[in-house]
């Protein structure tokens, strides 16, 4: 039964990471119904920027709670400009192309990100300074839980509490909801369908940029390429809770994670990627409007 | 409609006899090129590796040697009068990439032989381009038994994994006097599943059991689900036959969950990226490699010297001084070798480079003294390393 709880616990805090990428997904695919390749690379872009921002600042001598929200907020605002500025440059003027063209783009940026962070950032490993000291917080059993696992989990729900305050209660999140309901409408109502395009763009990168910075604290490893596969298996998480539906994301990404934790755990750890593709066509065959998704127009 | 059917099938019958018979005439044309090669004011020789890409430090250490070798050697005036050209191509870490470039070096640049790769994986990718077109293949660190099986072109100058592997299973028998071990291999890289399988045959040879295999996947950074399975199972060795970019977390994570005992690995550990992000958790680690940077013999020093001198000290992330690795090593022996050959072939033309190459007895590598087989391997010393207090220490060098 420890096996299982710890497993449980491994499974809660990677799915927190893998849910909080899911939500940029979500949101974009929410508001254009395009699906953004290039946001597995958002998160990669999020890691480096917490990388170099806590040595400028002098952060990597030791860990403390202050360098770790600075350099979250520096990096979740780096992010969220480097958003728009895609969203401005590769897809605004797609906005009325035919579909295929801005998922093209997309995979085209995500490349473009892959390979020109090899040559800024260098193809090796890096290893983000240490902001939080890893200590075992609690043991249930004989299950150690570390205060990284408990944070990872924390700033995941409260961010996506967050989101949630921004779409409901929001002048910002009204417009949102309703470019995502019908564009041209929206943009009859006086809405400015660009800006608010833009602002997705920004809250969908800025937690990709969490995300970066969480990884970077649970599994202190960067490199240029680290975004390919969270950010696949973040696409499929946002697809399993229902694209377009914001806890349809956070609860896809956590059951993601937990699942291929189990998966590894108790059958073999060779089928790890390959449950996450199962899941896909599982649900794709099954519930294509996702678990939460509904076939209602509202999205976001 | 059914004219154009007709139409196109006509134009398929006319052109096929067509193609085959370019193929034909393809091969003589190859020949003649081969032969206005050696008129050629230097003669080329062709370098692929991982410049980029997730396992770029092989490359660039590898390419830094190998790049070393060559101007010594173009410095005492060449072979048979001419400079050795060094064309590199990179083949950004990946196998399908490594088959390309291979086949631009011989095809395009018309090289006279082949120097890569570090990674078993994309050897083999590359190695039947080489085998085909009978140019000879230097892999300057691949282990994998595999590689130098594709044919009678391709060799290489390190050790193969049944020694690394059983070498390894024996230290974990009658040095650390283990008994039980669990393995954590990554199962899409041919290096890490041959390693795994040799220390495992030998361990069990050697009347130790294997309390579980676990595997993961090169880019993966959480391995707590195995880890966790591995800990109840209470181990007393891990074998880790991983690259560097691996190792660092796995050891982090094995640690955190309270997995204490000694990990072991292989010569895919040998670079500063291990240390930097294993920290303290890769303290009480044992590898294998194919040399000690802290090994008093004058070649080695020597080779040391002459290194940092050109590259300047090779700096960790943390801005310690590290010392060339294992990489920059091989690399500078495959480049010393295939100039030695040449010189003993008396000529640029493949097949007698070919024949020198099988012929090595006793070449004097800084890694030891290099003998070709029958099987076009390598057989030279292994040096067993301890990571301890964050800085690798030697432990011994055990002969084959």
């Amino acid at each position: 039964m420890d096996v299982f709880f710890q497993q449980l616990v491994n499974g809660l805090a990677w799915g927190s990471i893998y849910a909080l990428i899911a939500l940029g997904y979500t949101m974009v695919y929410g508001i254009l119904k395009l699906i953004n390749f290039a946001h597995g690379e958002i998160y990669m872009l999020g890691a480096m920027t917490g990388y170099y921002a806590a040595r400028a600042l002098g952060f990597d001598d030791g860990p403390s709670i202050i360098g770790l929200f600075t350099v979250l907020t520096i990096s979740m605002v780096v992010c969220a400009a480097v958003g728009m500025l895609i969203e401005r440059v590769a897809y605004r003027p797609l906005r009325n192309a035919p579909r295929l063209a801005p998922l093209i783009t997309a995979i085209g940026v995500s490349l473009f990100l892959q390979y020109s962070g090899q040559i800024v950032f260098g193809p090796d490993p890096k290893v983000p300074p240490e902001l939080l000291a890893k200590s075992t917080l609690f043991t249930v059993g004989s299950v150690p839980v570390n205060n990284v696992q408990v944070v990872v989990l924390v700033v995941s729900l409260a961010l996506c509490a967050g989101l949630t305050w921004i779409v409901h209660r929001t002048r910002m999140g009204r417009a949102m909801r309703a470019v995502s309901y019908d564009r041209q409408a929206a943009a009859l109502m006086g809405i400015n369908t660009d800006k608010t395009i833009a602002f997705t763009f920004a809250v969908g990168s800025a937690l990709a940029a969490a995300a970066g910075i969480l990884v970077g604290l649970y599994n202190p490893k960067v490199e240029p390429l680290m975004g390919l596969m969270p950010g696949l298996k973040a696409f499929v998480a946002a697809v399993l809770g229902g694209i377009g539906n914001i806890p349809g994301a956070m609860l896809g990404g956590v059951i993601l994670g937990v699942a291929e934790t189990l998966v590894s755990g108790y059958l073999s750890s060779t089928y790890r990627d390959a449950i996450a593709f199962v899941i896909l066509i599982v649900i794709l065959l099954v519930r294509p409007t996702g678990l939460l998704g509904s076939t209602a127009k509202e999205k976001v | 409609m059914k004219t154009i059917a007709k139409l196109t099938l006509a134009l398929l019958i006319a052109f096929a006899p067509m193609g085959c018979d370019q193929g034909g005439k393809g091969a003589p044309a190859g020949g003649g090129a081969s032969s206005a090669k050696a008129e050629s004011a230097t003669i080329k020789i062709g370098e692929y590796a991982s410049l980029t890409g997730p396992t770029a430090t092989f490359g660039q250490s590898s390419h830094k040697g190998l790049e070393l070798a060559i101007n010594e050697v173009n410095a005492a005036g060449g072979v048979l009068g001419k400079k050795i050209e060094l064309i590199t191509e990179d083949d950004q870490s990946k196998p399908e990439e490594a088959r390309t470039a291979v086949l631009k070096l011989i095809r395009q640049d018309e090289v006279v032989a082949v120097l890569g790769e570090m990674a078993s994986s994309r050897s083999l990718a590359a190695a039947p381009e080489a085998q085909r077109a009978k140019v000879p293949m230097i892999s300057p660190g691949s282990t994998n038994p595999q590689v130098t099986r594709v044919g009678d072109y391709i060799f290489r100058v390190c050790f193969i994994d049944p020694f690394q592997g059983g070498t390894m299973a024996r230290f974990a028998v009658e040095d650390l006097k283990a008994t039980k071990a669990a393995v954590l291999v990554d199962v899409k890289n041919d290096y890490s599943v041959g390693l795994a399988e040799f220390f495992v045959k030998k361990f069990q040879d050697l009347g130790g059991t294997i309390l579980a295999q676990e595997s993961y996947t090169e880019g993966d950074t959480d391995f707590r689900a195995q880890l966790t399975k591995i800990r109840e199972l209470k181990p007393e060795v891990m074998f880790i036959p991983g690259y560097y970019t691996e190792v660092g977390l796995i050891a982090q994570q094995a640690r955190e969950l309270g997995i204490d005992v000694p990990l072991l690995g292989g010569d895919a550990w040998d670079s500063p990226v291990t240390l930097e992000i294993g920290k303290d958790a890769v303290n009480n680690s044992y590898f294998s490699n194919h040399y000690s940077a802290d090994d008093p013999d004058p070649t080695v020093q020597d080779f040391i010297k002459k290194f940092e001198q050109t590259y300047g000290e090779t700096a960790g992330a943390d801005g310690s001084k590290k010392k060339p690795d294992a990489m920059a090593v091989l690399g500078y022996d495959a480049g010393k070798l295939i100039a030695d050959a040449i010189k003993r072939a008396g000529s640029a033309d493949p097949a007698a480079i070919r024949d020198a190459i099988a012929a090595t007895k006793g070449f004097p590598g800084v890694t030891g003294s290099i003998t070709i087989n029958a099987e076009r391997n390598a057989e030279k010393p292994i040096v067993i390393l301890k990571i301890e207090d964050q800085q690798i220490k030697f432990v011994k060098r055990i002969e084959p």
